[in-house]
């Protein structure tokens, strides 16, 4: 095995998503800078939203876990060793987390644009 | 008839429809990473000045993948490509055909796809090579003359050396044969299917030539296995495995790995068995045993694999072994550490047409397109390069629907485990299947785009 370079992933996963590919980079951008967005302008974190989007993450890691399952034809009950459960654990991970800050950041922007409309 | 090709074609820039092909982004990127072979960083050096004149003969996963790394390390040369099959097949997915899981359009696009820019594309065959002469002739009597040549004409299916053997059968009457075409892959999925329904008994073999992806036929009677135990009918069926030797695989430590599956699977091996003919109509295969005799095999579904030879215009030409257990089939003689012809120094020949121990596969082009491609440039710009392939190849080896075998080796039989303490090399693993579904095809469309 020789050395992972970062062009030949590049190129791997524009073979394999196309256009997908920067659509999904764009909504983890996206979804990170509203977050952030959101975190700086009510100056902290809201516990119930918090607890809300966690829910809708815990969602999201299993939602992942069975389009992964639909996408390699196979399912968990094929895992056969340490690294398979250690994927499947890195896969609905990244289900959670992602699904997490994107439904804290939507509820977050949602807020905000209720309450300038009450303002208003 | 020949054509400057004048940009690289992308199949799949088309509308983002979001099928599965597509979702397979959502959730698994991050898996894919983790479990992708890649190839070496490539030292971007400045591209070598040059007015010689290299023809490649074919233009399958080897000949692409050399005209597109030639193409970004020259300056100046004249490239020609020489081949008449405008259809290129990703045939590392025909045993997913035949197992029911792709369609059949998952491995076939076009050769157009993937020619790089500034190509000289010649759409015919190669009908003679003549390296004392520096020049190869096509089927319509073009004589090109070359500078360095590149032979990458790939193999031939010999169907014709199985007596009674008709391709236009595969799918009928329990007959598969998967390396034949997509269409006979989608064909054998449906005699496999209602076998699977039916029962009896499923022959499987191999022939006694070198043969591209020698797991293949291992791969597919684990998949029909796996079948017909989903199904419930695994109790209503027979699997016969012939080997042609005294092994399963060449590898002594996936021999042994594999013997000891079939025999949890239950699946009956006999050796030194190699199918010599075969009767539809009574649904019997004939092999020969090694004393000389033939011994008639009755099946309810077969895989044929054919023997396989270099094309016949690489076996008659000076370029083939002239002695040696390489020369009856014709492969190439070339040094196997740099796939350069051993009597001709500018002549390279890569892919399955390299009369080398080990591997006839998409892995083993991967590693072989760099070393030889090194080894031609470094010749033009007057310089040496020490760039040596040691045989590595991979074999995703499939198991059961959902798992499979990473099985890596080199020419001295060595286990060469990409991921050594993560993903073990003789292991059933769901991971290995995740990249033999995944991550393997746009690695293998990187590589004819000479970019993995």
């Amino acid at each position: 095995m020789k050395d992972l370079d970062f062009a030949t992933l590049l190129s791997v996963f524009q073979e394999m998503m196309g256009p997908l590919l920067w659509l999904l980079v764009l909504l983890a951008v996206a979804g990170i800078a509203a977050f952030l967005f959101v975190l700086v302008r009510e100056g902290g974190l809201k516990g119930g939203r918090l607890v809300r989007s966690e829910l809708i993450g815990v969602a999201g890691g299993f939602m992942a876990l069975v389009i992964m399952a639909w996408v390699t034809v196979s399912g968990f009950t094929d895992a056969g060793g340490p690294v398979d459960w250690l994927l499947i654990g890195i896969i609905w991970g990244i289900g959670v987390v992602g699904t997490t800050i994107l439904a804290y950041a939507v509820m977050g922007l949602v807020a905000m644009m209720r309450g300038s409309k009450r303002i208003a | 008839m020949s054509k400057i090709v004048q940009g690289r074609g992308r199949g799949h820039d088309g509308p983002a429809a979001l099928n599965r092909r597509d979702l397979l982004k959502l959730g698994a990127a991050g898996a894919a990473l983790a479990a992708l072979p890649a190839a070496a960083p490539e030292a971007r050096a400045q591209a070598v000045k040059t007015g010689a004149h290299i023809v490649i003969a074919g233009a399958g996963a080897a000949g692409l993948s050399v005209a597109s790394r030639l193409a970004d390390r020259l300056d100046g040369a004249k490239i020609t490509i020489i081949d008449a099959r405008k259809a290129h097949y990703y045939q590392p997915g025909f045993t997913l055909v035949a197992a029911g899981l792709k369609p059949q359009d998952y491995v076939t696009s076009t050769t157009a796809e993937y020619m790089p820019q500034g190509i000289e594309w010649v759409e015919e065959r190669v009908a003679e090579f003549d390296p004392e002469g520096n020049s190869v002739t096509t089927e319509s009597g073009r004589s090109i003359p070359y500078d360095f040549l590149v032979v990458t004409t790939g193999m031939v299916l010999d169907y014709a050396a199985i007596e009674g053997m008709e391709t236009d059968r595969i799918g009928q009457d329990g007959l598969g044969s998967v390396y034949h075409s997509p269409q006979a892959a989608a064909a054998t999925w449906q005699a496999m299917s209602r076998f699977a329904d039916e029962g009896g008994r499923g022959l499987f073999l191999r022939p006694a030539t070198e043969m591209k992806c020698a797991g293949a036929p291992l791969k597919y009677t684990f998949i029909t296995d796996d079948t017909l135990r989903k199904r419930g009918n695994r109790g209503k069926a027979e699997l016969i495995y012939a080997a042609h030797n005294k092994t399963l695989f060449s590898v002594p430590i996936v021999d042994e790995k594999v013997r000891m599956l079939y025999l949890d699977r239950g699946v009956n091996t006999i050796h030194d068995r190699v199918m010599t003919g075969i009767d539809l109509g009574r649904k019997v295969g004939i092999f020969s045993t090694p004393d000389g005799g033939t011994e008639e095999i009755g099946y309810d579904f077969v895989n044929v694999i054919p023997p396989m030879r270099a094309p016949d215009p690489v076996r008659y030409s000076p370029l083939a072994w002239q002695t040696g257990v390489w020369a009856r089939d014709g492969w190439m003689e070339v040094d196997k550490a740099t796939l350069r012809h051993a009597r001709y120094d500018n002549v390279f020949g890569v892919g399955d047409i390299a009369g080398v121990p080990k591997g006839k596969t998409a892995a083993s082009v991967k590693w072989q397109v760099p070393v030889a491609v090194d080894h031609l440039v470094a010749t033009i710009a007057g310089t040496t390069s020490d760039s040596a392939y040691d045989g590595y190849t991979s074999c995703p080896l499939i198991t059961q629907l959902g798992r499979a075998m990473l099985v890596e080796f080199d020419y001295q039989n060595n286990l060469k485990p990409s991921f050594p303490g993560v993903i073990a090399p003789l292991e059933e693993l769901w991971i290995t299947w995740v990249m033999k579904t995944m991550a393997l095809k746009p690695t293998y469309l990187s590589m004819l785009r000479g970019r993995a």
